[in-house]
């Protein structure tokens, strides 16, 4: 495949179309930094208050399903890596069980969340009337869970279907291996794999050492 | 801009791609089940400290070898990198505000006043 059929108006070369798929990618990837940024922070100055509230609502986490989600998004950044990689250097085979792993493994994750949400249902860990956890703080936790954890998944969500689009475009032959945009989704979901390395530490691994 | 700036130095076999990326997905995963190991170490107030410091780990990992920061482009590290100024502006003012004024607005829950656990300096535990 030629690099003329992946070049796009108005753009001369492909070399500079990657440039600026690249650039308005970090772009649009440095206001999702200052969206999850400001709700990290608000977590961490009401965490100042109740850092024991806190420790208390962390503890209730399901670990095993975080972790296990922390291991499965990594090593979707790993086939993310390899497709963005192989798409470059028009590795057909590689590129498409690439991908195709990502979407797998992202799909893994997805299911994985669910089964979460649905445990911590169960348990009642949503804030309001029922809640089990007394300290005061733990509600204000679970309040920041909810409002993380899907969204998120909104953003897994996006980078699925980003990717599965791509996929389907480049397996019917509409869009070449070198376009670009293969290197810029992978951006898109390294980021998410990003946000995702913050969440663990600040869901999972909270309140564990105390009791 | 040097030859390689664009990624033109980037690997060309399923060999070489594997050789570029596996050994940093190990790090990442190593690390991922280290700072789990980590949290049931007691620390007091540096548990959430060390856990931070190796999820910036991962991200640094990330960003350099998956998200292609290591190329010499100073258009791409330009952007990949403004965030953290602007989230450092974000952190600093919350921070310096909550410092300074949150025990005399809200002195009920100022850990020095109900004598919760506190760090260093007699900080919350991070």
């Amino acid at each position: 495949m030629s690099g003329g059929e992946a070049l796009r108006e108005p753009w001369e070369s492909l070399r500079r179309q990657r440039e600026a798929a690249g650039f308005g990618m970090w772009l649009f990837l440095n206001s999702e930094a200052l969206l999850f940024g400001a709700l990290i922070s608000a977590f961490f100055a009401t965490r100042f208050f109740h850092p024991q509230g806190f420790a208390a609502g962390g503890r209730e986490a399901e670990i095993v399903y975080g972790t296990v989600n922390t291991l499965v998004l990594l090593t979707s950044s790993l086939t993310m890596a390899m497709a963005s990689f192989a798409t470059r250097a028009e590795l057909r085979r590689v590129s498409f069980w690439s991908l195709g792993l990502t979407l797998a493994l992202g799909v893994v994750f997805l299911g994985l969340k669910i089964m979460e949400w649905r445990s911590d249902l169960e348990k009642n860990m949503f804030p309001g009337p029922g809640f089990p956890i007394e300290q005061p703080g733990a509600a204000l936790f679970w309040g920041f869970y909810w409002a993380l954890t899907p969204l998120h998944a909104l953003h897994m969500i996006g980078g699925l279907s980003t990717v599965g689009f791509l996929t389907w475009q480049a397996a019917r032959g509409k869009r070449p291996l070198r376009s670009p945009a293969f290197e810029a989704a992978g951006l898109y979901w390294h980021l998410i794999d990003v946000v995702w390395i913050f969440l663990y530490p600040l869901i999972y691994l909270q309140g564990r050492a105390s009791s | 801009m040097s030859g390689h700036s664009l990624g033109e130095g980037d690997p060309r076999t399923l060999r070489a791609i594997l050789w570029r990326t596996v050994p940093v997905w190990a790090a990442l995963i190593a690390l991922a089940l280290s700072s789990c190991a980590l949290a049931y170490v007691p620390m007091g107030g540096f548990n959430m400290a060390a856990s931070l410091a190796i999820a910036a780990a991962k991200m640094v990992l990330v960003g350099v070898f998956f998200m292609h920061l290591r190329r010499p482009d100073p258009l791409l590290r330009l952007s990949g990198g403004a965030w953290l100024l602007w989230l450092g502006f974000l952190l600093a003012l919350v921070f310096a505000d909550q410092a300074t004024r949150a025990p005399i607005s809200q002195p009920a829950h100022s850990p020095d006043v109900t004598g919760r656990e506190t760090g260093p300096g007699g900080m919350p535990g991070f």
